[in-house]
């Protein structure tokens, strides 16, 4: 039902006509008000559905279609079915660049999720000194660009003359060359991730920590419930949508890492020589922008959606029976 | 009154209230949470420790790790190899534009779906919720055919307007609007005569101008740090975002970290400033549920 003004059968008030009114006016004016009120709801939301249909749902749609051809930007199309994917999944770059992705992803997302937990819970105390500065600088990674990041790691991680050999040669370890090594560079590369979202996790968690009624602690603590089993019976099972959520949300940002890599291969677009930390979005824009064929690229980017949407819905039914069979 | 057993038998039940949630804080705790500062910030650190020294100082076994004096050598240098002013202005352009624009537009829609009654009303919001999941990131090359279509391959307003509303802002400030504003107030209003574009603009509006500027930050601060858009639109060194100017000085095979850095600490400096004025709200913004797809 559309809320509208009923028309007032009373004499307009004599108030002075300051435009500070809440907007008392003489009748005519009020009908055609209520008229457009009953679009108004549709006019407000419009902006967002029609940016979102033109440069979301539309390029979504299009991926599929573009990936059943073999399009060249220049060259044309030809439409060839399912041949994009057919190539794909034979191609063994496709399946190093999946491997170096869920590498990346699990190195990165399980460690990062574990320490915000961790944090949060040591935030968790309101006799806590300095509370909003160590909340404050965790953020501050979050507001950095990941061009910066990747920058600044890429020198703390440099073979000769990186702070961290330098660190590890000091206890006698050799330097590590951790873009050439396969495992090395992709603790590289999850490192950069884990350094931008650990802090962001952590006041996420805090957050539904805070969250928690403080009773549920209390009989916890009658039943005879110390430290650890109340974390584990009261904290975690309190925490299930937020950790279902951290880890999903990690799974799409861990399916899409790119400009970490790009910016390590530069000025390549293989992730290193071997295309040892190649990761699936870095290859599709390969593909696509470096060798202009968006077909293949579309093809990589579809596979990249399904990927997101099964993990998305996986993660979701795991979560769900771990916590619940605890 | 005796003060043995029944006493202490009362006071039991606060106790382990306190041992949750207001213990005592052990020195480990203080360690750790150093620990997690010194993480934070050391990057940072020593970005800025090599934009103020020179190659050498740091290309030493151990590399230093003060800062030095020459900042303002490797600064000139990096505003002579690129366009870095106007890069800076780009970027402010873009996300200022998209910031404005989501404050604006977001709470629009946020208002119609929490406080108006209409056709759809429910089914649409929860199209809005699905948006939320689907990352548009994958779906970049019909993105490049539209605006190759549009004709706005190396433009910014192909950066801006894409960005101008998003599914994550409606959805903020929505649950900000339904907690805030009553019906109450609303119904007086409507009674007084208030057109529902005069109730969002007096009343709704000014009572959620806090979450809206919120949303504006983080949606400043995602535009102000976006990559591989900027890097598939933009071709023209005057178009560039700080984003693209500072990959840009990262030569071909051999990376100047200096002037690299210096660059990156230059890109980052608006946002540290902004964030010492604004780093509360933005704590508050994020741990009020501010989750980002």
């Amino acid at each position: 039902m559309v809320l509208s003004a009923p028309p007032r059968s009373a004499p307009a008030p004599q108030r002075p006509k300051s435009t500070k009114s809440t907007g008392l006016k003489p009748r005519r004016r009020i009908k055609s008000a209520t008229r457009m009120d009953a679009f108004a709801p549709y006019m407000y939301i419009a902006p967002f559905f029609a940016l979102f249909a033109v440069f979301g749902l539309f390029p979504t749609v299009f991926t599929f279609y573009v990936a059943l051809f073999d399009w060249n930007p220049i060259g044309g199309q030809t439409f060839i079915g399912l041949d994009n994917f057919v190539t794909l999944y034979g191609d063994e770059r496709f399946w190093n660049a999946m491997r170096n992705t869920f590498s990346i992803w699990i190195l990165s997302t399980v460690p990062q999720l574990l320490l915000a937990l961790f944090l949060a819970q040591l935030l968790n105390n309101v006799r806590l000194k300095f509370a909003n500065l160590f909340r404050m600088t965790m953020l501050v990674p979050y507001i950095t660009s990941v061009v910066a990041t990747t920058i600044v790691f890429a020198s703390l991680f440099g073979r000769d003359y990186g702070l961290i050999n330098s660190f590890l040669n000091l206890f006698g370890v050799q330097s590590i060359d951790f873009a050439a090594n396969t495992f090395a560079s992709h603790i590289m590369v999850s490192t950069m991730v884990l350094w931008r979202w650990f802090g962001y996790n952590t006041l996420i968690y805090l957050a539904a920590l805070q969250a928690i009624p403080k009773d549920i602690y209390e009989a916890a603590a009658i039943d005879g419930a110390g430290g650890f089993k109340q974390f584990f019976y009261v904290t975690i099972p309190s925490l299930r949508p937020v950790i279902i959520f951290t880890i999903i949300v990690s799974t799409i940002g861990g399916l899409q890492v790119f400009t970490e890599p790009l910016l390590l291969s530069a000025p390549g677009l293989t992730g290193g020589a071997g295309r040892q930390f190649q990761t699936l979005s870095l290859f599709m824009y390969e593909q696509g922008f470096g060798n202009f064929q968006f077909g293949y690229g579309s093809a990589i980017g579809v596979t990249l959606f399904a990927l997101i949407v099964v993990f998305s819905v996986i993660n979701y039914l795991l979560s769900r029976r771990i916590t619940s069979d605890e | 009154m005796t003060t043995s057993t029944p006493d202490s038998v009362a006071t039991t039940p606060h106790r382990p209230l306190k041992r949750a949630f207001a213990g005592r804080v052990r020195w480990w705790t203080y360690a750790f949470l150093f620990g997690s500062v010194l993480l934070s910030a050391f990057p940072l650190y020593w970005m800025f420790v090599v934009s103020t020294n020179d190659s050498a100082a740091v290309s030493q076994t151990p590399p230093t790790i003060v800062p030095g004096g020459n900042f303002f050598v490797l600064a000139e240098q990096v505003f002579t190899t690129v366009p870095f002013v106007q890069s800076l202005l780009n970027s402010f352009i873009v996300a200022g534009s998209i910031a404005i624009s989501q404050m604006i537009l977001c709470t629009l829609a946020g208002f119609a779906f929490a406080k108006l009654e209409f056709r759809g009303r429910d089914p649409l919001f929860i199209v809005v919720l699905i948006t939320m999941m689907v990352p548009t990131q994958l779906a970049v090359i019909p993105l490049y055919m539209i605006m190759s279509n549009l004709e706005w391959i190396d433009t910014l307003q192909a950066l801006i307007v894409p960005g101008m509303a998003s599914a994550f802002g409606i959805f903020w400030m929505r649950q900000h609007l339904s907690t805030v504003l009553n019906n109450e107030l609303m119904q007086a209003a409507r009674i007084d005569g208030c057109s529902t574009w005069q109730i969002y603009w007096r009343i709704a509006f000014p009572l959620v101008r806090s979450a809206g500027f919120v949303l504006g930050l983080l949606a400043f601060v995602t535009a102000w740090n976006d990559f591989l858009w900027p890097l598939i639109v933009i071709q023209s060194p005057e178009n560039y975002t700080v984003q693209l100017a500072i990959k840009a000085l990262q030569r071909q095979y051999f990376v100047d970290y200096g002037l690299a850095m210096s660059g990156s600490f230059l890109a980052t400096i608006p946002l540290l400033i902004l964030f010492i004025f604004v780093g509360r709200k933005m704590v508050a913004g994020v741990m009020d549920g501010a989750f980002k797809g």
